[in-house]
């Protein structure tokens, strides 16, 4: 047995999937624990705090600090209404009075006499954040938000751009190695989730794109495709909050990889249902992936699986990660205990995986990743 | 745990890096201290597990089935228990640790002028083993809008405000509160966590700064960085910041709470670590030294120039996580034209963003090491950049300079690094430690440094540096011991002339290298038919290696051939001394500086090969997806 470096990514038609909805400030929960719920239904709602605003007193009226002493006409704490007058200064025998009124609505966060600065802070602003998924509230965390526990479909890719939507599942390959041109996206594809193969094209996503459709999930892309789709190169792995038409789920990686059979055929069977997705990604050790759920309409399952590290053993389902063997699918078929010497000089752990067509073939420990069920 | 250096004979100490952690065993054995086992695991700080010693706890148990020792205790489910003190084969005295990861520490600055206040508040902060995300100034060219939506989106652990001098003026650092207030930007960890603010800026506007932050932000104030124009004073702010790193930040990031129940000692930040062990080798050695840390997701660098220290932390410059933002800030056409091979840029860029989506795979085929060693050449040269560009003027605490000196640094920002002057570079880190052949490490070295004159190249043999730095913390003399015996790995001695303009091929140097008593008795012989004794010219744009094992001397005569050479004496000075052996060799540098490789495709590709053979590295027979090297390699 050993660890396996890389968390496996889930491939899962029956999972149950915890989803923490969490408000980023303190506000009221809106659903009780227990409660079933929509993607679209609203689970809890906040208000964020306006942005404070500094309105340079002294400065437009120019006068020193010192000179308002006595002049500003606010508090701290007050509240002011838009127009409304800051501070005041008359002339000679009260004529030419210079003043300052309030550029909008907010309340007085703050008045320094050093600097003769004020600052207003904006009316705050709502918030309100949904299930995201079907399913139920398992868990209410107190003015944060919730936990919604769906089951069902769930399937880690392992990278993607663009943030949370739903939409109907349609397949637009036939094959996992088949490539997603342009031709084959459909003309009504507004609202769904496409499933690609290996590849999707850089026309093809912009006709996806056009076409409304909410999301893609496809094997591999290549890179130059990315950056044409983002207008720009994706520098540290962070993603989520792109401002694209629809989200991009890889389930493979960069370049013309097909998609693992398995996670093909299981989205195959789920055509026609409705899919939350998410392309966030947030690459630390087997951090945030991409996600695509599919809730069934049964009960809910009272117990979820916790995370754990990837265990090795013989017979255990891989994949390799790296070159050489970049995205082949096999099992271990042994775990030799001592390092070896690879072909850079290097030596390390290896297992020996075996492939579909029967060869088995020595890979770093490091540069496989388990298939979780 | 007791924490008596005598007591000491068995201490485990574990790196958490962003990537993983790393634990090792050090065991005080009749012959003295030493490293005895090392075990590594993924990091977990992050989701799914976020538990930093879930990472640390499977390292250990590593380390425990390597040695057969039993470490940790039976009860040892949550919390990381140690079975104490060490006895027979089972237990160790002492546990310590260092950690960088979830990114480390990350602090964003705020100074008045951006070429002073906020200049030391920046040394300050990077002195403090911290990445810093942004420095913000009056001067920084930003409106205040865009300051303030800039902090606004930052997550920084701590706020280091600084700016103005004792007693002068109190409108712009006050102003810069303002700023901080009216962002009001949010700590990473710690929901409920205030974000902590050290105001170390002019004594005379703490009171008004304190007014304005103390409400929203975990305040406290220290002593001016700048008490005055001409004095430096980086120690108390720095102090402060370790301590609210510990107490604060880090006891918010998932599981930290546990790890530093598990020790006495505190947690070091990784590069805090790492840089007292460089410092305290160039203060034993009187030399000028630089070091480096090449990690998964930043790279650090360590100064020691005339005494003076500097550390700088390159945040997303590494070799896993941050591998596309190093693609990003060198350009393909910068990693390429280190490849003995040619290949299809489109190709390699997929390659480093799977690299970036599984940072923690390595490479299986000798063309992907090679393209990863391309990439570690430039993240290693823009970390080097960046650390130039900070490594100037004052250092530490009560460094004096005058007025004059002080708008000189300003005006010109010359750097303190000369590099005919370093005697030492050490290199630390994955791509570097455990480089399969030494001889690469050393060229990696000798490409993105670029030395000067006479230096010697050393790689940390297995990454232990930030283990031996929080060991140094408890007992300076063990830490030591192991760092000369088993961390520095020599990898020879680079003689590298500085030039004017000479034609390519034309002679640069006479050189020769004769056998001398070593001091540690093994002979100065060569291992090869190119060993010791040597002698020959050096040409201009050739490398050449001399055999010298480890450990081995010979008296190495330099004799210019031009009088634009120069070796550290002087144009056209002759040069002789006793030159160290290492797994390199001496490594002759004719390629002239700053280091301009050929300018076509075909003409880089046939150097770096050239330069490749001349140090014995095995070459791909072709830059393929199929992974057909291994029956097409050629012995360079």
């Amino acid at each position: 047995m050993g660890t396996a470096y890389t968390p496996g990514l889930k491939v899962s038609a029956e999972a149950t999937v915890d989803k923490v909805r969490r408000l980023p400030v303190k506000g009221s929960v809106l659903v009780k624990a227990g409660e079933a719920v929509q993607p679209s239904t609203l689970v809890a709602r906040a208000e964020l705090p306006g942005d404070v605003e500094i309105v340079r007193l002294a400065e437009r009226m120019s006068l020193d600090p010192d000179e308002l002493q006595g002049n500003v006409k606010v508090a701290v704490g007050q509240t002011v209404e838009k127009g409304q007058l800051l501070a005041q200064v008359s002339g000679f025998f009260g004529m030419f009075r210079t003043q300052v009124n309030a550029p909008f609505a907010g309340k007085v966060e703050y008045y320094t006499e050093v600097t003769g600065n004020l600052g207003i802070r904006k009316p705050p602003v709502p918030i309100e954040i949904n299930a995201y998924v079907s399913g139920s509230v398992i868990a209410v965390l107190e003015g944060e938000g919730v936990v919604v526990r769906a089951r069902g479909a769930f399937i880690q890719g392992i990278f993607g751009v663009g943030g949370e939507r739903q939409g109907e599942i349609l397949m637009a390959c036939s094959s996992p190695a088949e490539v997603l041109t342009p031709e084959k996206v459909p003309q009504d594809c507004a609202g769904k989730v496409l499933v690609g193969g290996s590849l999707i094209s850089s026309a093809a996503l912009a006709k996806a794109a056009a076409g409304k459709a909410v999301a893609v999930v496809v094997g591999g892309i290549q890179n130059q495709d990315l950056h044409a789709y983002l207008g720009y190169d994706v520098g540290v792995a962070i993603t989520g909050d792109e401002n694209v038409p629809l989200t991009l789920i890889l389930t493979e990686g960069f370049g013309r990889i097909p998609m693992a059979e398995r996670t093909f055929n299981l989205l195959r069977s789920l055509q026609g249902k409705c899919a939350s997705v998410n392309g966030a990604t947030q690459i630390r050790a087997g951090a945030v992936r991409p996600e695509i759920i599919v809730p069934h309409s049964e009960a809910v399952a009272q117990s979820a699986s916790a995370p754990q590290a990837g265990v090795l053993a013989v017979g255990t389902p891989i994949r390799a990660i790296r070159d050489p063997y970049f995205g082949q699918l096999g099992e271990v078929s042994d775990l030799p205990p001592e390092p070896v010497r690879i072909p850079t000089g290097a030596v390390v752990r290896v297992l020996r995986m075996k492939l579909g067509d029967g060869r088995v073939v020595e890979i770093p420990r490091a540069n496989v990743e388990i298939i979780e069920r | 745990m007791a924490v008596k250096p005598e007591d000491l004979r068995v201490v485990l100490a574990t790196d958490c890096g962003s990537t993983t952690t790393k634990a090792i065993l050090f065991e005080k054995k009749p012959e003295g201290w030493r490293q005895t086992f090392r075990g590594e695991a993924p990091t977990t700080v992050e989701a799914p597990f976020e538990d930093v010693t879930i990472g640390a706890r499977n390292a250990i148990t590593e380390v425990e089935e390597l040695s057969g020792r039993r470490i940790l205790s039976p009860d040892s489910t949550d919390a990381l228990k140690f079975i104490t003190p060490a006895g027979g084969k089972d237990g160790i005295d002492l546990y310590v640790s260092t950690s960088s990861a979830g990114g480390g520490l990350q602090m964003a600055v705020a100074g008045v002028v951006r070429s002073m206040t906020a200049e030391s508040a920046e040394r300050a902060a990077l002195g403090a083993g911290a990445i810093v995300m942004d420095v913000l100034s009056v001067d920084d060219r930003r409106k205040p809008h865009e300051r303030i939506a800039r902090i606004r989106h930052l997550r920084p652990d701590i706020v280091l405000l600084s700016g103005g001098v004792d007693g002068g003026t109190r409108e712009h650092v006050v102003e810069l509160a303002e700023t901080l207030l009216a962002a009001d930007p949010k700590p990473r960890f710690g929901r409920t966590l205030r974000l902590p603010v050290v105001y170390a800026g002019n004594k005379d506007a703490a009171a008004a700064v304190e007014v304005l932050l103390k409400e929203r932000f975990g305040f406290q104030t220290v002593p001016n960085i700048r008490p005055v124009l001409e004095r430096e004073q980086l120690g108390p702010a720095r102090a402060a910041i370790h301590e609210v790193f510990l107490t604060h930040v880090m006891s918010h990031a998932p599981g930290y709470d546990k790890l530093i129940a598990a020790s006495p000692v505190p947690i070091l930040a990784t590069p805090h670590a790492v840089g007292m062990m460089a410092e305290a080798a160039a203060r034993r050695r009187g030399i000028d030294l630089l070091a480096v840390d090449i990690g998964g997701a930043t790279t650090d660098v360590f100064s020691v120039c005339k005494g003076v220290f500097n550390r700088t932390v390159s945040a997303n410059l590494g070799m896993s996580y941050s591998v596309s933002n190093v693609l990003l800030e060198a350009g393909i056409g910068n990693i390429c034209r280190w490849l003995p091979f040619a290949a299809d840029p489109d190709e390699i860029q997929g390659r480093l963003r799977n690299k970036m989506i599984r940072p923690t795979t390595i490479p299986q085929a000798l063309a992907d090491l090679i393209v990863e060693q391309a990439v570690a050449r430039e993240a290693l040269r823009l970390a080097f950049q960046h650390h130039r560009s900070l490594a100037v003027g004052l250092k530490g605490i009560q460094q004096q300079r005058t007025i004059s000196e002080s708008f000189r640094q300003t005006a010109t920002g010359e750097s303190l690094i000369k590099m005919m002057n370093i005697g030492m570079i050490i290199g630390s880190g994955g791509v570097l430690s455990h480089a399969p052949d030494r001889k690469a490490a050393a060229l990696m070295l000798l490409d993105s440094f670029e030395p000067e004159g006479i230096t010697e190249l050393y790689v940390d043999s297995i990454f232990m540096m930030p283990h031996l730095g929080v060991l140094s913390s408890v007992n300076a003399d063990a830490a030591q011991e192991i760092f000369e015996r088993d961390c520095l790995v020599h990898l020879g001695t680079s003689v590298c002339p500085f030039y004017g303009r000479l034609k390519p091929g034309s002679p640069v140097l006479k050189y020769t290298l004769d056998p001398v008593a070593s001091s540690t008795g093994v002979p100065a012989r060569g291992t090869s038919s190119t060993g010791v004794p040597a002698r020959g010219t050096l040409l201009c744009g050739e490398l050449v290696r001399i055999e010298l094992p480890p450990g081995a001397t010979a008296k190495l005569a330099v004799e210019p051939a031009h009088r634009s050479v120069d070796l550290g004496r002087g144009f056209g000075k002759s040069v002789e001394r006793v030159v160290r052996g290492g797994h390199a060799g001496v490594m002759l540098d004719g390629r002239g500086r700053p280091l301009a490789l050929p300018g076509g495709a075909a003409a880089r590709v046939a150097a770096n090969k050239r330069w490749m053979e001349a140090f014995g590295l095995e070459l791909p027979g072709d830059f393929t997806t199929e992974g057909t090297e291994n029956t097409e390699n050629s012995k360079g």
